[in-house]
Parts: structure tokens; sequence; C-alpha cells
């Protein structure tokens, strides 16, 4: 029964920003409300203990998709079912209570600890806050616990965060979001500020962190790499659409959508030797402006005035969720040869 | 590793290595010191009592300072019109004008962090209303505002009661015209610092408006409103001076500096020059030693200085 009810279930989610220029110049120069698409019609499940990873260029909406969700921003429209409870419709009670299981590991570990207060303060902010324990003694205990779970020393606690590296920064970060013992955990990028041998490290402890508490993540990066050792499912988004999800395997062995294609062979490989790559041809168009159609016809090889025209839905095709006129027309299909192998 | 004492930090901290570089600073220090002490212990310090009219002797009027020839060895820097000792009505008149000053600039603090705080992370129109309410407040000179807070309060209360209330319109009247400098100081702060990731895991963990800004936000917007408060409380005591001589201040039975200036200034031209002279000579190395302190104080604190 809970297996087959996913934890997290997101449907048409999309969020608009109001970039419009002040009141007075838009009167003046005639101009209307302008407003950017981040995230535009964004579905996705994520069952108990997997981890999702959403990927993309800069600017394609996947930190947005985690902000909504934790509840950072509000979406436009479309809505958010945590363990099968609307988030929007929650109350305030409810709200709190998925507030505990849901937290969230930011990018920058020199920006998301507050740089006043001791370490021990900032892991116990979580327990005091949903009124877990108020005992001084019990949250000691249990700040300890938890700098020794992130491979830290318990001494650590009465330290400020400047004596810490961006590593151990990260590792405080994360003892602090387990504190309120949450099931999810939304990571925006948590690695992309870290040298890459620490990187390593961070993400084996979130490997083993997830296996010890049965934590469901979602992993928000643009490191391709980074992105198949942790996930199970990935989604690639591309100007606030998800063009293909699949399993990790499946889409690091055999991508369908052209998007995933060009993001593949864009990855260095000691044996690349050559190979024939499909280049990353042209730049991601203004967000504000978007194309017609499918918004990667573009710079995609394959576009035709069908794909100028109608915009894709996801679809399944062959284990995996695609966006693709061509995929569905079978133009499209997959040529090993063209890949770097993973 | 040890724990290091509060005391032990204190002293090896880079603040107090620049002060012990400076002689200036440690004179201004210790200035500032003598003259805090010394107003805080009048009663005890001062060698008369200049409100106990029983010990005044109206034929010791207009006695000039100790040195000159028709001078009195009991009143080092001469008497005042009613025989009172200048040197026990400046330390009095001290005691009274930093308590106006530091009550000022306090509730100025305190008023302008928080409205700062709250106009810089809740945004918006509230933002908007309490600039706007800043920037007009801007536009008028700071006397002037303290000037019409002093005079509603003189025609709204009864006469009797504005005695004993002088102080704290007084305070509230400078602290009316100075909180704007502290909440656009917080207001530009809070607006940075309510964009770091700290604040955002704070709001994911579902901390109320309120307790983030107090206790996320405030702590790390501090810095330079203490720098501010220190130069504010030099420029209160003039302001209170400033409105003490122009009569809408304390009430002369508790003259401050300013009030005793303005009483020495009618005999200043029939030659008893030491009534006004003093009391104005010690508010110049009062402010003067409290500004310089705040000036070090800002620089000491801004690494781009250093």
């Amino acid at each position: 029964m809970a297996e087959s009810k996913p934890l997290i279930d997101v449907r048409g989610l999309a969020r608009d920003f109001d970039v419009s220029r002040p009141w007075l110049n838009r009167v003046l120069e005639g101009q209307p409300r302008t407003f950017l698409k981040a995230v535009d019609g964004v579905s996705f499940t994520i069952n108990r203990g997997e981890t999702l990873s959403l990927v993309g260029e800069s600017g394609c909406g996947k930190s947005t998709v985690a902000r909504l969700i934790c509840g950072l921003y509000t979406p436009t429209a479309g809505e958010i079912l945590f363990d099968g409870q609307d988030m929007a419709q929650a109350s305030g009670e409810q709200l709190k209570a998925i507030r505990r299981r849901l937290q969230m590991i930011f990018q920058d570990p020199y920006a998301s600890l507050n740089p006043r207060w001791r370490v021990k303060d900032i892991i116990a902010e979580p327990i005091t806050a949903h009124g877990i324990t108020q005992d001084p003694a019990e949250i000691d205990k249990r700040v300890a616990d938890l700098l020794t779970q992130v491979k830290l020393s318990p001494l650590d606690g009465e330290k400020f965060p400047h004596e810490f590296s961006g590593g151990q920064r990260q590792r405080i970060s994360i003892a602090r979001a387990l504190s309120s013992n949450p099931e999810f955990l939304i990571c925006d990028e948590p690695t992309s500020a870290l040298d890459v041998s620490v990187q390593a490290q961070i993400l084996n402890l979130m490997k083993d962190l997830q296996r010890e508490f049965g934590l469901t993540y979602l992993f928000i990066s643009h490191n391709l790499a980074v992105v198949s050792h942790i996930s199970n499912r990935v989604g690639v988004m591309y100007l606030g659409r998800i063009v293909e999800i699949a399993d990790t395997k499946t889409l690091f062995n055999r991508p369908l959508h052209p998007y995933t294609q060009m993001l593949q062979s864009a990855i260095p490989d000691l044996k690349m030797s050559g190979k024939a790559r499909t280049p990353v041809a042209g730049e991601v168009p203004n967000p504000l402006n978007p194309p017609s159609g499918c918004t990667f016809h573009p710079r995609c090889p394959h576009a035709n005035e069908r794909c100028k025209s109608e915009r894709p839905e996801l679809k399944a095709h062959d284990g995996a969720q695609v966006a693709c006129h061509g995929v569905e027309e079978r133009r499209i299909s997959f040529h090993p040869q063209s890949l770097a192998t993973v | 590793m040890a724990q290091q004492s509060l005391l032990a930090r204190a002293l090896d901290s880079d603040i107090f290595y620049s002060f012990k570089r400076s002689p200036l600073i440690i004179i201004s220090a210790l200035v500032t010191l003598i003259c805090i002490l010394g107003a805080v212990f009048a009663p005890i310090l001062a060698p008369h009592n200049p409100f106990d009219l029983a010990s005044l002797n109206l034929l010791d009027a207009f006695t000039a300072p100790a040195w000159a020839d028709s001078g009195k060895a009991q009143y080092l820097l001469g008497t005042d019109d009613q025989g009172r000792d200048v040197l026990s009505t400046i330390m009095y008149g001290a005691r009274m004008s930093l308590l106006v000053g530091f009550l000022a600039t306090m509730l100025a603090m305190i008023l302008g962090v928080s409205l700062g705080l709250i106009a810089g992370y809740v945004g918006g129109k509230v933002d908007a209303f309490i600039m706007r309410v800043a920037d007009i407040q801007l536009s008028f000179p700071a006397i002037l505002i303290a000037l019409l807070i002093d005079g509603v309060a003189r025609v709204a209360l009864p006469k009797d009661q504005h005695d004993t209330l002088a102080l704290y319109v007084l305070v509230i009247a400078i602290a009316g015209s100075g909180w704007v400098r502290y909440a656009r100081t917080v207001r530009g702060s809070t607006l940075v610092e309510r964009n770091k990731e700290y604040v955002q895991a704070a709001r994911v963990i579902g901390r109320s408006k309120i307790a983030i800004m107090f206790t996320h936000v405030l702590p790390n917007v501090l810095g330079p409103v203490l720098v501010l408060g220190t130069l504010h409380i030099g420029e209160a005591i003039i302001t209170e001076a400033t409105l003490s001589f122009l009569g809408v201040g304390v009430p002369p039975t508790q003259p401050s500096l300013g009030t005793l200036i303005r009483i020495g200034n009618d005999f200043l031209f029939s030659g008893e020059w030491w009534i006004t002279v003093f009391p104005g000579t010690a508010l110049v190395i009062l402010v003067l030693a409290i500004n310089l302190l705040g000036d070090w104080l800002r620089d000491a604190l801004n690494p781009r200085l250093r």
C-alpha cells in the first residue's frame, strides 16, 4: 500500500515571475506587464526511498521547482501532494507537520548557515522550532549524535560556521536538515560549490544517510556525472518543462530526446577518442519570449514544421517518458555510436 | 583547546589592538569616562548641591573663578546669578545631558532598527510606507521636529505635569527626529540578508517572520547600528543643549548643560563670562570625546579601512 503511493506527487506545477518594469515606466512607454514562466507545467512523482534528479542548464527552472516544493515560492498553477495531502490546501497545523517531514539542503554552504550562530544552535533550530523537545540536555545529545552522523566531532557544536571549510559546512547543513527526522530532503545543487574531491565525500555521505534512514531525495543539479552517481530516476528540464524523465540507466544508456542526447555527448570521457558527437548547438532562448511549439526546436537538428507549431506533451516511450514529436513519430532514434558510454 | 575567557578574547581582538595604538582615542575614552563618572556620581563628588536652596547664599552670587582676584577658594569655577557653584551645576547638568542623550539614542535605535527590519524584510507596501515617512521626516531639520513635538506636548499637557514630564517629552522629541538613520541603514542591510540562504533555510524550517527577523537577521545587521549609535549620542546631547538653550528643553529647576549656557548667556556682556563659558567648554569636550570614539569605532569595525 505505502509502496504504491508516491511520497511526492507534483501535477502541472507552474510558476510565473512578474518581471515588469516599474508601473510609471510601463504607463509612459505603453508596455504591458511581462511575466517570466520559470516553471511551466511540470509533473512528476517521487516514490519513498527514491532519489529523483532534475538536471538542466542554468535558468531552466530546476531550482524554482525545488523552492516551490519546499514552500519558499507559491505555485501559480498546479498542485503538490505530499504523502497524498495537497500542500496548498493544508491548514496551518497540517503544514507545520509537513514542514517537519520535509527539509532542504542549499547550494552555497557559505550563505546557508547564519554566521552569528553557533553550530549547535544552527542544528538545533528545527528541533526547537517544531517543538520536538525543549529539554536542553536532550537537544545537546541529539545535536552531538547528528554531528557524529555527518562525521564531525560533537565538540564542533561550540564553534561558529566561519571556522569550517566548505565541505564541513555542507555537513552541518545536512545535520540541520536531518535534525527534525524528515522523510524527504530537497537538495538544491548541494555539491556544486565544492571541490571535486569533497563532492564525492558529500555524495557518499548522502547515500549512506539515505540507506540508514530511508530518506527520499529530490536532487537538483547541472552536473550529469553527479546525477548518474546518486539518482534512481532523472528528469531533464528545458525552459521550465520536463522533456524527458526515465530511470538513470535508461536515460544515460539510451537518451531519446535530442536535448538529452546533446547533454549526454557533452560529458567529458576518457575513452572519447575522436567519436562523433552531437555538438551542443545554440544557446538557451530568452525565457521571456520562448519559441513557439517545442521550445527546443531552434536548437534541434531534427525539427520540422510540426515542432515549430505544436507543443509536445510527455508520453511514455520505451520505458521512458519523452516530450518530443520526433520520437513519437519515430523520426528520431537512439544512435549508440554518437554517445560516450557511461 | 581551552576556552578563552571573554576578557582575554576582548584584549586579543583587533579592536583592542587599534585602540592601544592611538593615543588620541585613549585620551577620548578617558575623557568620556571621567565625564560619565563625574555626572553619574555628581551627588557624591560635587563640592556643593546647587539645588539645595538652604545651602545657597545670594551674597555669593557672581563670584569669579577661584584664580581671579575676587574669587573664593570654595567656588573653583565661580558662581552664577543665584550663588550656585558653577562646577557643581556643570556636573549635575552633564548628568541631565547624558541621560537625555543616552535615552534618546536608545529610543531612536529601538524604533529605527525595528522599523528598518520590518521595512526591509516584509517589503512591498509596508516598506514603501515606512520609507516615505522617513523621507518626509528627513526633509525637516531635526531641530524643527523636536520643537514641534515639544510644542504639541506643551499645549496638550497641563503645566504642572509638563515640568515632570519635560524630560520624557525631550527624549521622544530627539528620538523622533533621529530614528531615520537607523531605519535606512538596517533596511539596506536587511535587503541583502533576507535573500541569503540561511534566511531561506529558517523559512523552510517553518520559523515565523518575527522570529526570523529578530533572531536571524538582526544580529547580522547590528554592526553599523552600534557605530551610528555612538555618533548619535554626541548629536543628541547637542540637540538637547540647543533645545534647552532655546528654552523648550528641561525645566530650569533641573538644568542641563544647554540650560546653564542660556542662563549664563544673559550675563556674558556684563562681564560674568564664567557662568556660560565653563558649561559651554564642558559640552564641547564631552561631545568631542564621544564623537572621536564613534569615528574611531567606525574605522576600526570597517575591514576596508584597516
